[in-house]
């Protein structure tokens, strides 16, 4: 059954849930997917199961989310969870599956609103089970208030990694130790951008808490770690690094590794719309206009997505996007769109005033992206860094190519995961820049589909064939 | 390697089995939850290699988080809230195909 909305729009974190109110307030009809369970995207996960001491332990920002979710499920937004994007045709004909059954959408106009994921971490046994990603517990705390039972090390550099440290100790949890990657050199570079993100007092004084409550509660801090380490032959056992020219070892059964987020481009790519690379965040970014419409016609871009800048911005870009798709459906005008988005773009800018400081101070260390011979980058057909240097040296300029040679990037996460490594790696191999290196060229299906689920809809919807057809 | 804060045992209760042993649950939590509280680090081991491996992005990026639900194999444990009486299987290599696995 295909069914017919004038703005769909895939995703339901902050950028998702604020442009389906605003497109709700303008008079489009419109319907929100999203591959997960409940609303809230990553940042907001499960934001509407309430827990006052769940909320303390996650901060205010949580709490802005779960008022948010309430807001935005009230709203009266068609919303269909459980529900994950595998095509968009050039027609904008949304090809999705739901609870293994697949289903059509046709829409006028569609904002891709897919958030956000962590940059891959390939450092020596980040295969093992007992490492996992940084946002990966984060994401057990808000939807199971689940911690490590025994201490963890977080490891690698960004926000986040304070962020969940300090969410950690609020709930009575020890952290056993920080191993931070962000090489000096970061600190100078970013120097020059503090005064822009003093804007920004709010986050900084945030910040500077979350350390305060690092050092208050004893929690050892590395700085400057290289070459890091995940032991252990079935699980890990500990994470050794290399730091003021010596090598260290901290036993553990977890190891937390975050290099930062970058933008899900899974789906702008596939539809062949134009992207740049952005030398700061290291991450190819959708090119967009001021509305968020991206090169394809009739699709936009919201959030994180776009260009890693927040949550709180994702809400007005969400806004902002939404706008310029009721204008483009001729149910605002220009006037009204320019005047409604004013308030969304001044605090957009303010918002991204202390972004370069942070991007700039976190940026992720070149050894963090550019393991040694012997690791796994691409984890689901087993290829080693060692493998893809050799076939960048023999030819591969880029990603088709040494997916080709390798099967890098042809198990079923579809190259997000080695992706941004290989490129890195082809990149360095060959002494190319990196936004030289074609990435990746995805193809539907976006993610999995099984034939059985292909053909649970075709059962739906048409009436059983002849049965003498086959005897022609 | 993880375990429930006090403050969030609140909730219905639901039980599943992980390879035949009993997982107590809240409504709402995923069955990745489900392998970390029963305590298995791996809830699979590759087709390629068959070394172990856990849930990695808990988000749906990753795909490390494969196990066998109800009989069907190589669904994403991060993705799928449990439910009553679900049966977990971890998935040991490929996927099994028609109840028979793949060698």
């Amino acid at each position: 059954m295909t069914e017919r909305f004038e703005l769909a729009i895939v995703g339901a974190g902050p950028a998702g849930m604020a442009a389906a109110l605003e497109a709700k307030a303008r008079g489009l009809s419109a319907v929100v997917l999203d591959e997960q369970p409940r609303p809230g995207g990553q940042i907001y996960r499960r934001a509407e199961a309430r827990d006052a001491r769940l909320e303390a332990a996650l901060g205010a920002e949580y709490a802005h989310g779960m008022a948010l979710t309430e807001k935005f499920l009230a709203g009266g937004v068609a919303y269909r969870p459980n529900t994950t994007l595998w095509d968009l045709s050039p027609e904008l004909r949304l090809s999705v599956l739901r609870d293994n059954r697949a289903g059509e959408i046709d829409a006028a106009h569609v904002i891709l609103a897919t958030g956000a994921m962590e940059r891959p971490v390939p450092v020596r046994g980040w295969i093992l089970p007992g490492a996992m990603s940084v946002g990966a517990a984060q994401i057990l705390l808000k939807t199971t208030g689940a911690v490590p039972d025994k201490p963890a090390v977080l490891a690698g550099s960004g926000p986040l990694l304070y962020l969940l440290a300090a969410q950690y100790l609020a709930a009575g949890v020890e952290v056993r130790a920080l191993v931070e990657t962000q090489p000096g050199a970061n600190y100078r570079a970013a120097a020059p951008y503090l005064l822009p993100a003093l804007w920004q007092r709010k986050l900084l004084l945030k910040g500077a808490a979350m350390l305060r409550d690092l050092r208050k509660h004893g929690v050892k801090r590395w700085q400057g770690a290289s070459s890091l380490a995940v032991e252990g032959n079935d699980a890990c056992t500990a994470l050794t690094f290399a730091v003021n020219g010596k090598r260290e070892r901290i036993e553990t059964e977890l190891v937390l590794l975050h290099e930062g987020v970058i933008p899900n481009v899974h789906v702008t790519m596939a539809i062949n719309g134009g992207h740049d690379w952005d030398a700061t965040q290291l991450c190819w970014r959708p090119r967009l206009d001021a509305w968020g419409a991206t090169s394809v016609d009739g699709v936009s871009v919201a959030g994180d997505g776009g260009g890693i800048w927040g949550a709180e911005a994702a809400e007005h870009t969400g806004r902002i996007a939404a706008l310029g798709a009721a204008q483009r459906l001729g149910k605002i005008s220009e006037e009204a769109r320019d005047r409604a988005a004013s308030h969304a773009r001044a605090s957009l800018a303010r918002l991204r005033g202390a972004r370069q400081f942070l991007d700039l101070l976190y940026k992720p260390a070149p050894g963090q992206r550019l393991p040694p011979d012997d690791v796994i980058v691409c984890r689901c057909e087993e290829v080693t860094a060692g493998t893809l240097r050799e076939v960048a040296r023999i030819g591969a300029i880029g990603l088709t190519q040494a997916k080709t040679y390798t099967r890098c990037g042809m198990g079923p996460c579809q190259g997000r995961m080695c992706g941004p490594t290989v490129a890195a790696l082809v990149a360095d191999e060959r002494k190319m820049p990196e936004a030289s290196v074609p990435p990746y060229r995805p193809r539907a299906p976006y993610k999995p589909v099984t034939i059985g689920a292909l053909a649970a809809a075709v059962d739906a919807d048409t009436p059983p064939p002849d049965a003498s057809a086959g005897a022609h | 390697m993880f375990r429930r804060l006090p403050s969030a045992d609140a909730g219905a209760r639901l039980r599943l089995t992980i390879d035949g042993v009993a997982v107590e649950l809240r409504a709402g939590e995923t069955v990745a939850a489900a392998l970390f509280l029963a305590g298995s680090k791996a809830g699979r081991t590759t087709p390629v290699s068959g070394t172990p491996r856990g849930p990695y992005c808990m988000m749906g990026v990753c795909f490390d988080c494969l196990v066998q639900i109800d009989g069907e194999g190589n669904r994403q444990a991060c993705m799928i809230e449990a439910r009553e009486g679900m049966v977990v299987t971890r998935q040991m290599g490929a996927r099994a195909l028609g109840g028979k696995a793949e060698s």
